[in-house]
């Protein structure tokens, strides 16, 4: 059975000053509605999207999105930011309205958007509880019947008639969520709340998700987190400018997701002949490739480097760095490569597989002489992407690190 | 499959009719609208140190005020009535109706954060506020009555209380629907044209004066008079003097027009409120 029908669904939203020249604009539809014709404002909107300047004022959030969701499954949306998801969930939530187009449903909504709304700092832990459960539609007495178990989830029994001004950003966050946990709505919808709170209320957070849609409940999750988005969701939406770009099981889509990002990243670099080739008169660079070229964090991952030396030196210390993308250089790494036929030189080197930690990395090459002076220094060759696998405990988020080993552990007992 | 159209228990739709209001959501949403009252009784005087005294300081120093502005400099009639009592009753009575007036007049812009976050039938916030103003009128007018009683044992103060202060609770009832009908309408409005907002303050201290408050209307004649006679709260105020003090005279048909414009003023002010609702969020 189907719970949520989205049908041809557009937002408009105009960029800007609202308020300069709104009489006006208002006054011109009203007389263009009078005469019949067509919102003179929606036919110049441009399409969502931010890095080109648009020549209108009004740009489509949302363009001609079209889903359902049947009960019991767990949705999840991904995409990059301003891709539409959090106008999508603003509308499902009726926060805002559409400017086009109808979602249907079936079943109370209640929304994870963002958990504490409405906290007063003044009043305590318990009336908070009140208010804030009411705010989410509860009933008083609904929430009378859970108080306990809210409490109790929350784990701040101890304050719970203190105001909540006094309370940690951590106790604040997870009073809060304990009651969005207990709204017991038929389509629950989450948005990115696995960024707060440690990894000890991730793991409840991930736990009331999974009981929520175990009872046959419908959840709508939205996240960046493609781990979290694979080992929670049965299906996936891609969202890109406005539009839905991709459709089909959660697995599938986040490859998808992965690959468009892949097409960003330049994993290889290639020249025929010297002529055309980055370097100089000494050095010229024939290729730097990576392999596999989108590795996962458990592969092994080999660099490529051939190139040609035309210096008088028969070998050549090359050395390369490999950054991340706050340009910090996680290792660097060298080794001294003979002249081969034709000044050619070829490498390969190997970094192991659950090494590295997930993430965008480049490669900065150093070409030295035997007694290391530098001839040539080339940035940024090639870049590529190291992603993260499924995990099988309950934490999701980015594991801290510049790299992450996986290391021997060895427990016996005392 | 059933897919049948009439099983949805929701649809979202564009753009909202003019004539539809759920009213029973609101209803459903009662408990929401009694917890707001609580948290903006508990949270405004919690923390101050004279706290819910401030209910009482504030009246009767403007009662003082007044006394020697108006009464002592000014010399405006009272029509024979202990000035302290037709000040504070004025006071009383007006102040219920601008702060009802002025606090929800900005109710979705003040609200922007947490309306752009959950929904809730917006109307609860003004009605809630309506409700925890009528409380703190409920206290001030307790202290009326203290003060009354006091004027009149060592002061010599006399009142004259008839059977029409049997109105009291329609004339306050009148002044929540006419605040409430005026301030949803004026935030609707400010939410696209934000300079209605400057209009509001320094609007509603002019009404004040445009209402018999710190003078009795038959101190008033001619054109004046007249113009006077076309506020909507004059017959309110008025109506609760001759009722407490036993002046003028029972202006039934002041009444029913206060009555049909209160009702009409709300009757827009919700046909407005409900039309912005689920766009302003774009706007504000």
């Amino acid at each position: 059975m189907q719970v949520i029908k989205v049908e041809n669904l557009f937002k408009q939203y105009q960029l800007g000053q609202v308020s300069t020249g709104t009489i006006s604009h208002d006054l011109n539809r009203w007389f263009h509605k009078i005469r019949g014709k067509e919102d003179p404002y929606e036919i110049i909107t441009g399409e969502n999207a931010r890095e080109e300047k648009g020549t209108s004022n009004y740009i489509w959030a949302l363009k001609d999105i079209n889903f359902d969701v049947k009960q019991g499954e767990v949705l999840g949306i991904i995409g990059r930011n301003g891709a539409g998801k959090s106008t999508l969930l603003k509308i499902l939530s009726k926060v805002t309205a559409p400017t086009k187009g109808t979602i249907k449903i079936r079943g109370r909504i209640a929304s994870l958007l963002e958990v504490g709304t409405g906290f007063h700092p003044e009043l305590t832990g318990r009336e908070n509880i009140f208010l804030n459960g009411a705010i989410l539609g509860m009933t008083k007495s609904e929430i009378r019947s859970k108080f306990d178990e809210i409490v109790a989830f929350s784990g701040v029994e101890k304050y719970i008639d203190t105001p909540v001004k006094r309370y940690s950003s951590g106790m604040y966050v997870r009073l809060a969520f304990a009651v969005a946990a207990h709204l017991e709505p038929e389509i629950l919808i989450v948005d990115e709340v696995l960024a707060v709170g440690d990894a000890e209320f991730q793991k409840k957070c991930l736990g009331k998700m999974k009981d929520v849609s175990n009872q046959g409940r419908t959840v709508i999750f939205v996240s960046h987190n493609l781990v979290a988005v694979k080992s929670l969701c049965q299906r996936g939406i891609l969202m890109e400018r406005g539009g839905i770009a991709f459709m089909g099981s959660a697995d599938e889509t986040v490859e998808h997701y992965m690959k468009v990002n892949a097409a960003q990243l330049n994993p290889s670099i290639s020249f025929e002949y010297p002529v055309d080739a980055l370097g100089n008169e000494l050095i010229k660079l024939k290729t730097v490739s990576v392999e596999p070229t989108n590795p996962f964090i458990t592969d092994e991952i080999s660099i490529h480097f051939s190139f040609w030396n035309f210096s008088e030196d028969p070998s050549i210390f090359l050395a390369f760095d490999l950054i991340d993308l706050h340009e910090e250089v996680v290792f660097g790494s060298g080794f001294k490569i003979d002249k081969g036929i034709d000044n050619l030189c070829h490498a390969t080197c190997t970094i192991p597989g659950d090494l590295m930690n997930d993430g965008v990395y480049s490669i900065e090459l150093y070409f030295n002489t035997s007694d290391m002076r530098l001839l040539l220094s080339l940035p940024s060759t090639v870049s590529f992407e190291i992603a993260d696998k499924e995990r099988s405990y309950a934490y999701f988020g980015k594991i801290n690190g510049a790299v992450r080993p996986k290391l021997h552990w060895n427990i016996k007992p005392q | 499959m059933k897919s049948s159209d009439d099983s949805w228990t929701e649809i979202i739709k564009p753009k909202r009719g003019w004539l539809d209001i759920n009213l029973q959501e609101i209803w459903r949403y009662r408990d929401l609208i009694i917890l707001f009252v609580r948290r903006d009784f508990v949270s405004i005087y919690k923390q101050t140190i004279l706290g819910p005294l401030w209910l009482f300081i504030q009246p009767l120093f403007t009662t003082f005020i007044f006394y020697f502005v108006f009464n002592q400099i000014a010399k405006i009639s009272t029509e024979g009535v202990d000035p302290i009592l037709f000040y504070l009753s004025g006071i009383t009575l007006w102040n219920y109706f601008s702060d009802c007036f002025s606090k929800t007049s900005n109710t979705f812009v003040a609200n922007a954060s947490i309306f752009g976050k959950v929904y809730f039938p917006r109307l609860t916030t003004p009605i809630s506020i309506v409700i925890s103003n009528l409380i703190k009128l409920g206290i001030q007018v307790i202290l009326f009555v203290m003060i009354a009683f006091y004027q009149v044992t060592f002061n010599n103060a006399s009142i004259n209380i008839n059977s029409s202060i049997l109105m009291l609770p329609l004339l306050i009832l009148l002044m929540a629907i006419m605040g409430l009908g005026m301030g949803i309408l004026f935030s609707a409005l400010t939410t696209k044209y934000r300079d209605l907002s400057f209009l509001l303050t320094f609007g509603i201290q002019l009404l004040m004066y445009a209402t018999p408050i710190i003078y009795p209307l038959s101190f008033t004649s001619g054109k004046l008079h007249q113009v006077l006679s076309y506020n909507p709260i004059t017959p309110i105020i008025e109506n609760f003097r001759y009722s407490f003090f036993g002046i003028g005279t029972f202006d039934l048909v002041g009444l029913i027009y206060s009555t049909i414009f209160s009702i009409s003023v709300l009757f827009i002010g919700i046909l407005f409120f409900n039309k912005v609702e689920n766009k302003f969020m774009d706007t504000v």
